[in-house]
């Protein structure tokens, strides 16, 4: 993995993200999006770290994870858009992307859900003799759900090749993590005997190498690893908050937290004519995906609840 | 060979476990057998297999999923019927959702056992509920087996499902034996009802330890020359609609027994059915717990807010007495 490389899929989510957001405001996405800018470097950096074999579980706020784990971008506008090309046939949306040929097991809208799913899935993985790693990610705000906090118990306790992955951008939606956490955020983890680590999570480089550490210890069969990524959610928690004009953080604030950019970060280790190169590059394929995209049939309604039993019974 | 019920569910498992390998059994105290559920199985396939939990339902409700994401058929043992409420989320909004938000790309084959289902004498408020009818409501596969050959089975059958399978073992079944020879024991289908006893005046609809109570009050009412017929439909979700509509257009009258509370519970979805789909001499009559009932602790109480054989004759009564 190069920084070249690192540098793409920044890019790549962040501009994704910024046509997505283009997309709710003409209406071509339904329902609005939880835009994950500001915090690509979290996804690149972790995702790079992983092995075609391994598994990930991701959030509400999941774009930018599912673009680093290597879904093909057209099938991810697809599905915000509610088409049938999209990655779960426009029954998902943008909180619930999965593509299970890598290894995604679905972004989960109910906060904290995913760590123990994450969970099961690298202690069956392993199990079956397998030598699966599963990353999970979610933001502070899960630090305070009882069942993700179970998970690192069984986690702990039963040594799974799981690297929770704490996305800390300072707000669970409108609730600062200052009011909202006692204590610290890798204490709770490390009170499982599991090793937790603050990095920071605008830079790339640095969020790879931890998660190549916690990889190596879960691979080595030494269980699970904790991963606290600073970092700052550059727009608003989800695009309603567009016109809500929501007055949780101050301009000021916004200003500062914005001035560590991950794209920045990580284009200045770059030659500006590499940087150029990858840009048209992020800008070509990205046209291409949304063109496909918006070409793309919508489902039948007929078939609304289509695939919603794996053996259907009779149902009526 | 005698088999109770208990012994028919402890004994679908063990098989399942010797059968294929991706089946395990997951919960708390069942290394130990509290339920005796899962008595021996833990020295016969050890720590991967049976795995005792800490007390973290709602962690490792999830953990089935995911493990079962992975290719795995988790069996979990809930040892008592309200910690369902606990983890509602985690089958409900998690494991039964997957397939349908995935697009169909993967399956959760969990099935979610509960060895003493509805009221266990003295157990009192929080231990005594029996909430087949919400997992029906949302679309969970569901089943409350009545004897210990479709105690056998049922969970062999729900093991087997591709989807998640929620098994109620009513308490008041868990102490019936039936003479059962062991090499007739077979997976029976989910959303396949059966006939307990024929007969041609009255349909009795009945699920789990109630079907026994049926079956007394057809014998009581067959001396008054009134015939009986007991349909104990298995699984609560699919509902065997073709197989009730069978046997009420043979009686054309039809009572069921729920012990559901009463509003939006099971026997409400029957007389629903009923009403758009049959063709009746009388109105259906329906007995259930009350409305909003919570199991009071002392016996006398609790009885009184059950469903039982009096309510249910008077019923048949109602429905046979009406035109």
């Amino acid at each position: 993995m190069t920084s070249q490389d690192l540098y793409r899929t920044v890019r790549l989510i962040r501009r994704f993200e910024e046509r997505a957001i283009d997309f709710v405001r003409s209406g071509e996405i339904d329902g609005g999006i939880h835009p994950y800018i500001g915090q690509e470097a979290i996804a690149a950096g972790v995702c790079a770290a992983l092995g075609p074999s391994d598994v990930i579980t991701s959030t509400h706020r999941g774009h930018g994870h599912v673009l680093a784990r290597g879904v093909n971008p057209a099938r991810l506008f697809a599905e915000l858009m509610g088409r049938e090309s999209g990655l779960n046939k426009g029954r998902g949306g943008s909180m619930h992307a999965a593509d299970f040929s890598l290894g995604i097991l679905g972004a989960n809208a109910i906060v904290g859900a995913a760590g123990s799913i994450a969970t099961g899935a690298a202690w069956a993985a392993r199990r079956q003799g397998r030598d699966t790693v599963a990353a999970t990610f979610f933001g502070d705000g899960a630090m305070n759900e009882g069942m993700l906090l179970e998970a690192f118990n069984l986690a702990a306790l039963w040594q799974v090749p799981v690297i929770f992955v704490c996305e800390n951008n300072g707000y669970a939606t409108t609730m600062p993590v200052e009011s909202a956490v006692a204590g610290s955020v890798t204490a709770r983890a490390q009170a499982f005997g599991i090793p937790g680590f603050t990095i920071d999570g605008q830079d790339p480089e640095k969020v790879l190498a931890a998660t190549k550490s916690a990889v190596g210890r879960a691979r080595s069969g030494k269980g699970p690893t904790f991963l606290e990524c600073t970092t700052y959610r550059f727009d608003a928690h989800h695009t309603f908050e567009h016109r809500a004009r929501l007055t949780y953080r101050t301009t000021e604030e916004v200003s500062a937290g914005r001035s560590r950019d991950p794209v920045e970060i990580q284009g200045a280790r770059l030659t500006a004519v590499d940087r150029a190169d990858v840009d048209a590059e992020v800008e070509a394929l990205l046209d291409a995906a949304a063109g496909i995209a918006l070409g793309s049939a919508h489902p039948d309604p007929a078939a609304a609840l289509a695939y919603l039993y794996a053996s259907p019974e009779v149902m009526r | 060979m005698k088999l109770s019920y208990l012994k028919a569910l402890n004994r679908a498992l063990g098989d399942e476990l010797a059968v294929d390998p991706s089946v395990f059994l997951l919960g708390e105290d069942i290394r130990a057998a509290a339920s005796n559920v899962t008595a021996g199985l833990y020295e016969r396939f050890g720590s991967d297999r049976v795995l005792d939990t800490p007390l973290s339902e709602q962690a490792f409700t999830n953990f089935a999923t995911g493990a079962a994401l992975a290719g795995l058929r988790p069996v979990i043992e809930f040892q008592i019927p309200s910690l369902l409420f606990l983890v509602f989320e985690q089958i409900v909004n998690q494991a039964h959702k997957f397939s349908l938000m995935t697009g169909g790309q993967c399956k959760v084959p969990v099935t979610y056992v509960v060895p003493g289902s509805g009221s266990r004498t003295g157990w009192a408020g929080q231990h005594s509920d029996h909430p087949y009818s919400l997992f029906a409501h949302v679309g969970v596969k569901t089943v409350v087996p009545a004897t210990p050959s479709d105690a056998y089975g049922l969970l062999v059958s729900a093991i087997r499902d591709d989807d998640p399978v929620v098994v109620f073992a009513p308490s008041g079944a868990l102490g019936v034996r039936d003479d059962v020879d062991f090499s007739t024991l077979a997976p029976v289908p989910l959303g396949v009802g059966r006939i307990a006893r024929a007969g041609t005046d009255v349909t009795v609809v009945a699920l789990g330890h109630l079907v026994h109570d049926a079956l007394a009050a057809a014998d009581e009412l067959s001396s008054l020359g009134i015939s009986i017929e007991v349909f104990d439909p298995r699984t609560v979700y699919p509902l065997d609609v073709d197989g009730l509509a069978e046997s009420v257009a043979k009686t054309r009258r039809l009572v069921v027994i729920d012990d559901s509370n009463r509003t939006s519970g099971f026997a409400a979805e029957v007389l629903a059915v009923a009403a758009e789909r049959f063709d009746l001499d009388a109105p259906p009559r329906r007995v259930t717990r009350p409305d909003g009932a919570v199991l009071p602790f002392a016996l006398a109480l609790d009885r009184a807010v059950q469903p039982g054989r009096d309510q249910l004759v008077t019923a048949i009564h109602a429905v046979l007495e009406e035109r």
